[in-house]
């Protein structure tokens, strides 16, 4: 009998484990080798962008919180700063300290997550463990700050909805302390694994001026060799007052831009970001309100505005349009995660099924905010 | 590393007819003013253009301005006649640095605009989302399908006069 060399299609998800979310992949499959991916999107569609329409500004907050639910404090953020672009808000150097620290430990927090569950997927259980074991610690501050494990909505237009607890500076300098060693560690077990290297290396190699065409932002681009990161070269808040290096793919195990690199610029990213929130616990002002600049009213002017932040994923808008009412007009999200998705189809082809795992663990997408 | 009104200068001399103004009343951001049938022409050119390298579309989004004639039908919903849909294009250029606000608004009964995801990739998604929820029609898209409502759905949600159905697919919606 003869071989069917027909293309057969294949289904994967919308629950699979390795899709970090639900999504589904139409993969229509020449033996082993993908032949085309297309992602279906939208299973956790709830409109985001009409509740917002019928919110008060300050209202929309912890709804920023649910679209990336695991840098939920990036979210408010980038919220709070195009807010206060509109309404022309100052807030105290406190506030933007406090903001900068949440913001770094977020990032080390949704590294942790993306990094362990990118090995979890292609059957690295351990550096999963350690990861988790000090994204607790990072946890722990914010719970103790805010109260919330998960979703903070924690940073207000103008401010900030607590002002820090009395340990958590001391606390953080421990955990900056020890994150490093955990660092290692990680490196040791899982990047510079010899199974693991072969495993991403020269898999899923984006070229960069795919990637820029694309639209690709944050450690998806700068895998690729591209120092871009907002935080530098659109700077916001206070991050021009700190040291620290852009980190991008080297193609130290294989090529430039592929699943290895990206992965292991959030590993440096990691340590970077250590080294911002040490400096910030250096300078940041024991003495103001967190609380002084909040607006009792949100009534901004007739306009628009677009705020972009770079959040662990990338770079996160929020293009708001006002008509000078107390409910924005129009909101809408500028999602890296939605972005990054686009280029599954590219990056795929070619490749066997189970390196698309690799592929997409490496763009490290969350499907809330796909979806919003 | 140009400004806003410097670009609008540049596109202005390059394509008269098309490009029809510029609002620099805004508080934060100037926004140019483009004919939505020209609109694929000026994007081809803002990002081969030596001087502008537009390289990255940032952001895409469909908006309903709501500036038609508002009635209420039987029910007491509002209805939209008139107007116009709006479509934004925020663009940015990796290399220089430099950033730009456009904007192409179409008819709310017929509202085509010429689609860019041929000039930036990401245009792509974005467009059908504007599709999706919005009902903006790209003309030459490669493929124009709803993305994050499901296939079957009708009416487009993001509308100003959208109003909820009570059934999809013969079940009751609860809300």
């Amino acid at each position: 009998m003869a071989l069917k060399t027909e293309r057969m299609v294949l289904n994967m998800g919308p629950q699979h484990p390795a899709t970090h979310g639900v999504l589904r992949l139409e993969l229509e499959v020449e033996g082993e080798l993908v032949a085309k991916v297309t992602p279906h999107i939208g299973y956790l569609h709830r409109c985001f962008e009409k509740h917002c329409e019928a919110m008060m500004y300050n209202q929309v907050v912890p709804y920023t919180d649910r679209m990336d639910y695991v840098s939920s404090m990036y979210n408010n953020w980038g919220y709070a700063i195009a807010v206060e672009k509109l309404l022309g808000i100052q807030v105290s150097e406190k506030v933007e300290y406090i903001r900068v620290i949440m913001g770094e430990l977020q990032r080390i927090a949704s590294h942790a997550l993306a990094l362990g569950s990118f090995g979890l997927d292609i059957g690295a259980w351990t550096p999963f463990l350690y990861l988790f074991r000090d994204r607790e610690r990072i946890l722990t501050l914010f719970e103790m700050t805010c109260g919330a494990r998960l979703l903070y909505n924690y940073i207000w237009v103008g401010g900030l909805s607590h002002d820090i607890h009395p340990d958590f500076l001391r606390m953080t300098r421990e955990f900056v302390r020890d994150f490093r060693a955990t660092v290692d560690e990680v490196n040791n077990l899982l990047s510079y694994n010899k199974i693991f290297i072969e495993r991403t290396a020269n898999i899923g190699i984006l070229p960069i001026d795919t990637a820029i065409n694309f639209g690709c932002t944050g450690p998806t681009l700068r895998g690729s060799g591209l120092a871009y990161d907002l935080r530098k070269d659109d700077t916001y808040s206070i991050y021009n007052r700190f040291d620290f290096n852009v980190c991008v793919g080297q193609g130290l195990q294989g090529t430039v831009g592929d699943a290895w690199d990206r992965y292991y610029v959030r590993i440096l990213e990691m340590l970077e970001s250590l080294r911002i929130i040490e400096q910030a616990l250096d300078q940041i002002p024991s003495e103001g309100d967190v609380q002084s600049a909040i607006p009792k009213r949100i009534k901004p002017p007739k306009g628009t505005v677009y705020a972009r932040v770079e959040n662990p994923r990338g770079e996160l808008g929020y293009f708001i349009i006002s008509d000078g009412n107390t409910n924005p007009f129009r909101v809408k999200v500028r999602p890296p995660s939605f972005v990054h998705l686009e280029i599954m189809s590219d990056l795929c082809k070619g490749h066997l099924v189970s390196d698309m795992m690799a592929i997409l663990g490496s763009i490290d997408i969350v499907l809330g905010e796909v979806d919003r | 590393m140009k400004t806003r009104e410097e670009i609008f200068e540049i596109l202005k001399s390059q394509f008269p007819d098309a490009v029809l103004g510029i609002d620099s009343s805004l508080p934060t951001e100037p926004i140019i003013s483009i004919d939505p049938l020209k609109i694929k022409e000026i994007s081809i050119f803002l990002r081969d253009s030596e001087e502008l390298k537009f390289d990255s579309l940032m952001l895409l989004s469909g908006v309903d301005d709501a500036n038609g004639i508002k009635t209420k039908d039987e029910k007491g919903f509002d209805i939209i006649n008139g107007g116009t849909l709006s479509v934004y294009y925020h663009l940015d250029s990796v290399y220089l640095k430099q950033k730009v606000t456009l904007k192409v608004s179409a008819p709310r009964e017929n509202p085509e605009v010429e689609s860019v995801a041929m000039v930036w990739r990401s245009a792509d998604w974005h467009e059908r989302e504007a599709f999706d929820l919005l009902g903006i029609k790209f003309l030459n898209h490669p493929n124009l399908i709803r993305i994050l409502m499901p296939y079957d759905w009708e009416g487009h949600p993001l509308r100003k006069d959208y109003q909820n159905p009570e059934f999809y697919q013969g079940m009751k919606i609860s809300y």
